[in-house]
């Protein structure tokens, strides 16, 4: 009973774990879902099944929120969970503008789940808003046309078994003219979930499942009998194309001769809506050979339909308020949907938890079992190491050999928990996709977003600190970059902007891009606008290069505008989002230029948890300096040494190198010897030699972190224990090559007063 | 040791249900229960052959097979027609709720429910269901807490 022991009143601490992380995964996948019916909705199409997914997946928030008494996210879904039940019963029309309210309650869901954590304060008045908003879209129920069900030959029983939505879906298909088609197959248990997909992917094409019915005979457990019932235009003829198998049966659920004619009357009578997208092609092959006047398809469109059973006379003012929600509610600047962009300032999701590919646990579950055998291996050693009669060498052979598979084994453990931490940079990139639609909407700007490389996978942890300044920087090119549409026309580009995100995997990095089509960066412009906010001196901007001009945007307090509009430039810079990705161990680098565009690249490393270090010494301390940012390490060859603007620059193989001597950064004793080291390090594009005492050699090490007290010491990601009770610092080369190689000052040298508290 | 299959496909409401079930204080006047889990119809279709169970918990939307149809799967078999049976389902669905007691549900719990409130109405049923339940099934040994 130890996992129920948490099981106060409040269902236990498990239990809301649990609620924290599935509600924050309904939460992206209503984000997700959203964005698809967004569009399809620009295509003119609205697609059922999203509806009804987004549907339940309010409904399941509802119900957990409830649960678990977050009551600001139980009312939200309350109301919104109205609009969508409305949405997808056909009784309300899915618009733009009933989108933006659908988007504005994901951005508020997340907020109230970081409220939730003590992250952040709840927005309750934005919800309050939302709410009113919402309010004014819901629709009463209209009566629908009952009867066009009552000619189809189904076992009356069956309306017992069908839930609500399925039997709108039921009846809103008839009204479409659709056939109904009865599909017998038998599955093994084990294997159904596979099989299924299968059937779900060949009859997608042919129309809609409507409900699939265990029939409960068959004599053997391991197999099940299902009788699917599906609507479609086809015929069975084609149905049994193709949906194949050995236990496929496929008819058609046939028509009763006498009621027909109330079919199209009752499908006309209820008056779909006339704002409705251009129809498909319309079901020419109705089995029946029966042409009813054809509603649009577009489903959501279809007439209302209530699933009541009973013929009432259809409410002719229903389409009406439908089409009062539709008109474009195109949000002013400032106004309400402005704010809440604003007040979305965080996509950060409150999830700790890592949904795992059980095959990769298998992975591990194997290895450990390997290990299980080494450790055999020593049981059986040390058992005969104490007998006399053991031969020493052939006992050293023996561990040498278990030693070996050992570190296979652990190496292999490693890595495998490292894939479980990995999650696709995907997660993120779809909420930034809302953030995009969000503000290009508010801004007024027309911008596509192409995304590449969403597969790539790097640490949950690192993904999850990585949202915010995507965010940043995704509001900033839509805000600052992309041009209006007349801008754009005017310069030859296409009207609508473009944002691309990139992402790909680099050796052990990955590489993020954000690129956009924009007004792109003057080098003139930055500078003086740095010399304005006296973030370097006129003098300073005269020696700098464009590429070190443009890496002034992420300095403190940089701004080009005078005024802050909305979307950014209200005190979180550039700056912030530089130091958040500095503090993952990456570099962010800017190019640009004027009229063609500007490209932000970010540059990670997969993972923070176990790395490769290479350890040096520095005035008998020990210190670890990742790997992955090492090029080569060689000896110090002081006639090679130059000091070029107080800084010292070391010639390596004909090209020079700026050099940094640790101890004298560190404030440590200095002590001179006949030989140095100089490892090179580079970080994206930056080379800086650090000066060490000693290279000791390479380790795997886990790298914890420095303490509350320390956490304001620049330079060192944190501590590693060494195994030999020693302690090593572990260098924070991006933040060191930075602070080494910045424009503007030769900070290295006076960096004591950081130093000394290290 | 009593068992209670949850058919719901939110993870955390089966979490929830399970902390209250195999909370102590439940076991103290019932006896300890073991909460068996399944995240859709298919999975409960799966779990029920391993039964018996002395209640079975569902709610009715969820994919592919929904609550009503597993409900009135559960009705028709051999082995679980008579075992207690609550939906556990938000108030919105009337319809759908009165579908599954026509089935043979035997009571209804709306979301949100209290942890009390489920403790109440499981322990109801469990009680209810008691004499008809305890005949184990051929061939299993005879069980019981």
């Amino acid at each position: 009973m130890a996992e129920g022991g948490g099981g106060r009143d409040s269902g236990g601490d498990k239990a809301r774990d649990e609620f924290f992380s599935e509600a924050q995964e309904l939460v992206d996948g209503l984000g997700r879902d959203l964005l698809a019916l967004d569009k399809a909705l620009k295509h003119g199409r609205t697609d059922a099944e999203l509806v009804n997914d987004v549907f339940r997946g309010v409904h399941t928030l509802k119900g957990l929120s409830a649960l678990f008494g977050v009551t600001r996210m139980a009312g939200l879904s309350h109301e919104l969970e109205d609009v969508l039940d409305d949405l997808r019963l056909g009784r309300l029309e899915l618009t733009a503008g009933l989108l933006d309210l659908l988007f504005r309650a994901v951005g508020l869901y997340s907020r109230v789940l970081s409220a939730e954590k003590g992250d952040g304060e709840e927005p309750s008045s934005e919800i309050e808003e939302l709410l009113a908003a919402l309010g004014q879209t819901s629709q009463r129920p209209t009566g629908g046309a009952g009867g066009a069900v009552a000619q189809y030959d189904l076992d009356p029983a069956l309306f017992g078994v069908l839930t609500e939505y399925e039997e709108h879906r039921l009846r809103s298909n008839i009204q479409q003219g659709m056939s109904l088609f009865r599909i017998k197959v038998r599955f093994a248990l084990a294997t159904i979930d596979s099989a299924l997909d299968e059937l779900k992917a060949s009859a997608r094409p042919h129309g809609e499942i409507i409900t699939y019915l265990p029939t409960g005979s068959g004599a053997d457990v391991d197999t099940i009998e299902l009788e699917i019932l599906m609507a479609g235009r086809g015929t069975a003829e084609v149905l049994r194309g193709a949906i194949t198998g050995p236990n496929v049966v496929i008819e058609e659920v046939r028509r009763r001769a006498a009621a027909t004619s109330a079919l199209p009357a009752a499908a006309r009578a209820s008056g779909a809506p006339a704002v409705t997208p251009a129809p498909e092609a319309p079901a020419s092959t109705v089995a029946s050979g029966h042409m009813p006047a054809e509603p649009p398809p577009g489903v959501v469109a279809t007439p209302p339909a209530r699933g009541s059973g009973e013929a009432r006379v259809p409410d002719a003012t229903s389409s009406g308020d439908a089409m009062a929600v539709a008109a474009p509610a195109h949000p002013t600047r400032g106004g309400t949907a402005a704010r809440g962009a604003a007040g979305d300032m965080s996509l950060r999701s409150v999830s700790q938890t890592v949904r795992v590919d059980i095959r990769k646990l298998d992975l591990l579950m194997t290895i450990v079992g390997e290990l299980a055998i080494v450790k055999t291996g020593i049981t059986r050693l040390s058992e005969r190491a104490r007998s006399r009669a053991a031969d020493p060498s052939k006992l050293a052979m023996e561990l040498q050999r278990l030693n070996r598979d050992f570190d296979r084994h652990l190496a292999q453990m490693q890595g495998g928990i490292l894939e479980v931490r990995m999650v696709p940079l995907g997660q993120v990139f779809d909420k930034l996709a809302r953030v995009v639609r969000q503000i290009s909407r508010e801004l007024g700007k027309e911008v596509n977003l192409v995304v590449t490389g969403a597969e790539t996978e790097i640490d949950k942890l690192i993904v999850e600190e990585l949202s915010d300044p995507l965010m940043h920087m995704i509001r900033n090119a839509i805000d600052h970059a992309i041009e209006i549409r007349a801008d754009r026309l005017r310069v030859g580009k296409p009207p609508i902007g473009t944002i691309a995100l990139n992402a790909f995997q680099k050796g052990n990095h990955v590489v993020i891009e954000v690129e956009d089509d924009g007004a792109g960066m003057d080098p003139r412009v930055i500078a003086a606008a740095a010399v304005r906010r006296a973030i370097i001196t006129a003098e300073e901007a005269a020696d700098l290069s464009p590429r070190e001009i443009f890496a002034l945007v992420f300095m403190p307090g940089f701004t080009t505008r005078d005024v802050a509009t909305d979307m950014s430039g209200r005190g979180v810079g550039l700056d912030v989002v530089k130091t958040n990705i500095a503090k993952l161990g990456g570099v962010v680098d800017i190019a640009s230029e004027v009229g063609i565009g500007t490209k932000i690249t970010i540059t990670l490393p997969i993972t923070l948890a176990i790395i490769n270090v290479l350890l040096v010494e520095i005035a008998g301390r020990l210190f670890a300096v990742p790997l992955a940012s090492v090029d080569e390490a060689i000896l110090l060859d002081g006639s090679q040494v130059r000091a070029v603007d107080s800084r010292e620059v070391l010639t390596v193989r004909g090209a020079s190198l700026p050099i940094c001597r640790l101890d004298r950064l560190f404030g440590l004793p200095s002590t001179r010897r006949a030989r140095e080291y100089v490892v090179i390090a580079q970080v994206a594009t930056r080379r800086l030699g650090f000066v060490v005492d000693e290279i000791v050699g390479q380790r795997d090490i886990v790298i914890k972190a420095l303490g509350p007290s320390l956490k304001g010491v620049r330079g060192f990601v944190g501590a590693t224990e060494l195994g030999d009770q020693r302690v090593a610092l572990v260098l924070d080369v991006a933040a060191l090559v930075e602070e080494v190689l910045s424009p503007g000052e030769a900070r290295f040298l006076p960096w004591q007063p950081a130093a000394r508290r290290a | 040791m009593r068992s209670v299959l949850v058919v719901e496909d939110s993870v955390s409401v089966r979490a929830f249900v399970r902390a209250v079930l195999e909370a102590p204080e439940f076991a103290a006047t019932h006896g300890a229960v073991t909460v068996v889990e399944a995240s859709c119809g298919f999975d409960a279709m799966r779990l029920l052959p391993r039964g018996p169970y002395d209640l079975i918990v569902t709610d009715i939307n969820m994919a592919d097979i929904n609550g009503l149809e597993l409900i009135r799967f559960i009705r028709k078999s051999a082995h679980h027609h008579t075992t207690p049976l609550l939906i556990i389902s938000s108030l919105r669905g009337e319809q759908d709720v009165d579908r599954g007691i026509a089935l043979g549900a035997n009571a209804y719990l709306a979301k949100p429910f209290t942890p009390e409130q489920l403790r109440q109405t499981c322990e109801r049923l469990l009680v209810a269901g008691k004499p008809a339940l305890r005949e184990p099934a051929p061939g299993e040994p005879g069980r019981g807490s």
